[in-house]
């Protein structure tokens, strides 16, 4: 483990951490906390999609199951928040590894895995739109009672340092990874899963711990939906939304690499702000420019933000070892 | 339990359903045969054709039957002209690029019409829309019917120009044999588009079928599309016959399933098939492999 390969997360982690201590700007806290959620959303669906390379358009189910096991815990059984959230991590990865073990060991990949993970997000959208345990089409509303037990919080500037705590440590884990050994089989399983396995990579167990981790992460960031909003419903849990947001912050900031989804996110969202500032608040003009980032970003430049850094800025880049 | 009759007049509904998904399952299916890709974007140029045949109707009153003459040589030129300009560039021959490219293209579309139309749903209304054939003891649609006539005869088009015409002969070079077909002179790019431009004619069809008897708003192509892929992956990835069975096959899923369980609960049926089949038998009823 080399150390300096943690300096850019700290140094990025410190820069976002200092906003509220320069500003009280509660519209800028809010933009920051709801693309801190994406963001680590995000970083899930990295580590399968970005790392492993295998391409999900369904992440809203982990998002939503990370969602409803928070919630509905809270509301019908009086659980701790924290405990909830811990139970909820432990619902994201049993839902990764149950899907994983449906569908790699279907032997599915590419555009079929994609669609299977579209799919099972579907059923679970509907599921929870009819079940009465779950709301229905109304909804979750959670009890409004702040606290640091509760994981809620009065002050916006504390919830952001609670979203951004969460951000570091899947940037961490996301660095470990990069540099570990099973960071190493993934890499070799998304470039070339045949060639792996001939040298002795147990494929399937890979995608398995991946996909498990990735649920996990992106359930840690629907719990942090629900305590900063305290309202779910299934449109919001196992919308497409959530599965878009997720795939697209970590192309455009750099498939697989370890700051891509934290500058993916950051880089489209402030783009859809500015755009609102300019265009005035036409809806869906934000995601149109999404779009187009994406094409652009697929059309001429793979890597993404970092990828265009290294390309560009080639020193830079090395320095903070993208 | 349900009289044989509400059981027996759900499953003629759901067959005439059916053979509209297959007509929007077609053009999915054709591509995907062809390019090797799964369009993401069809649900969204099914909403732009709907939302062409509605404004077809309310500003210039022409009637949504007769504005598939229109709508669909129009839809045909934009979908030649998308695959030709945008998706074949931008892809650069990665199926996994072309993936994401039709992701962003259906996520551009469907917000344009938000920000031009709102999210308002919207729906042509006439008297033939409520219109009711008495066959015995059932009730059937009128328009429904018309609609599944219409899917039979453009299929049989589609059939008739792959199998029949030079174009066709092309396309079928192309799907089987890439690289063969550009050496015995077939322009690659072109079949692409011209493909692609069949299958956003099909959606142009299928919207001037539906509009009678169904609303529209932006978001309208995301209910169609995951039955789409439904049928396309239950019929084999590729295959017109088996598009159109399995079509008929969900939309007689979706109807009984939706009687029996509710309207909520109803599409469930729908994704239980879709990922028992992607799990089980990939190549679907009548691919050839995965």
């Amino acid at each position: 483990m080399r150390i300096n390969g943690y300096i850019p997360i700290i140094l990025v982690t410190a820069a976002l951490a200092v906003v509220p201590l320069v500003s009280s700007s509660n519209t800028l806290f809010n933009f920051m906390v709801m693309s801190l959620i994406i963001t680590l959303a995000a970083q899930g669906w990295n580590i399968l999609g970005g790392v492993a390379g295998q391409t999900s358009f369904g992440h809203a189910l982990f998002f939503g199951v990370g969602c409803y096991t928070a919630a509905m815990l809270q509301f019908h059984f009086g659980v701790n928040a924290w405990v909830a959230f811990f139970l909820a991590l432990l619902a994201g990865a049993a839902a990764g590894f149950i899907l994983g073990f449906l569908s790699f060991r279907a032997g599915l990949r590419g555009s079929y895995f994609a669609l299977i993970t579209l799919a099972f997000a579907e059923l679970m959208r509907i599921l929870a739109n009819a079940s009465e345990w779950t709301g229905g089409a109304a909804g979750l509303l959670l009890k409004l009672d702040p606290g640091l037990a509760n994981m809620q919080f009065e002050s916006r500037a504390s919830f952001l340092w609670l979203a951004l705590a969460f951000v570091f440590v899947g940037l961490v884990i996301s660095r470990a990874i990069a540099g570990s050994r099973f960071g190493a089989h993934l890499v070799a399983v998304r470039e070339n899963e045949d060639a792996a396995r001939a040298l002795g990579v147990d494929v399937l167990s890979v995608k398995l711990k991946a996909i498990s981790l990735s649920g996990a992460m992106t359930a840690a960031a629907g719990v942090l939906y629900v305590q900063n909003f305290l309202y779910i419903d299934a449109n919001i849990g196992f919308g497409v939304w959530i599965s878009v947001e997720a795939l697209l912050a970590p192309l455009v900031g750099g498939r697989g690499l370890v700051l891509g989804p934290l500058i993916g996110t950051f880089t489209l969202h402030g783009l859809g702000e500015l755009t609102k500032s300019f265009a005035g608040r036409i809806p869906g003009i934000d995601l149109m420019v999404f779009a187009v980032v994406l094409i652009g970003v697929v059309a001429f430049a793979s890597g993404g933000v970092l990828g265009l850094l290294r390309r560009f800025a080639p020193r830079l880049a090395r320095r903070i070892a993208v | 339990m349900y009289s044989p009759t509400i059981l027996i007049e759900a499953m003629i509904n759901g067959l005439l359903t059916g053979a509209i998904y297959a007509l929007i399952a077609l053009g999915l299916t054709l591509v995907y045969g062809v390019l090797h890709i799964i369009n993401f974007a069809h649900g969204a140029i099914l909403a732009s054709a709907m939302f062409a045949v509605w404004g077809l109707n309310v500003l210039a009153g022409i009637d949504p039957y007769l504005s598939i003459l229109v709508v669909t040589p129009i839809f045909f030129g934009l979908g030649y002209g998308v695959q030709r300009l945008v998706i074949g560039p931008a892809a650069k021959g990665d199926d996994g690029n072309i993936l994401l490219i039709t992701l962003g293209i259906s996520i551009f579309i469907e917000n344009a019409l938000l920000a031009g139309f709102g999210s308002d749903t919207r729906s042509i209304s006439s008297d033939f829309s409520f219109s009711v054939i008495e066959a015995g003891p059932f009730l059937i649609s009128s328009p429904r019917l018309v609609g599944f006539a219409g899917s039979l005869v453009v299929t049989a088009l589609l059939w008739f120009i792959m199998s029949r015409t030079d174009a066709g002969k092309a396309i079928r070079a192309v799907a089987k044999e890439k690289l063969g077909a550009s050496l015995m002179g077939i322009d690659v790019g072109h079949v692409y588009a011209l493909t692609f431009g069949l299958g956003c004619a099909a959606l142009a069809v299928a919207a001037g079928l539906l509009m009678p008897t169904f609303y529209v708003n932006p978001r309208v192509g995301g209910a169609f599309v995951n039955i789409a892929f439904t049928i396309v992956v239950l019929g084999g990835m590729g295959s017109i016959p088996g598009a159109m069975i399995g079509g008929l096959l969900i939309g007689l899923v979706e109807s009984l399933s939706g009687l029996l369980l509710g309207e909520s609960l109803g599409q469930i049926g729908i994704f239980v098939i879709f990922i028992l089949v992607l799990l089980l038998k990939p190549t679907g009823l009548f691919g050839a492999k995965a």
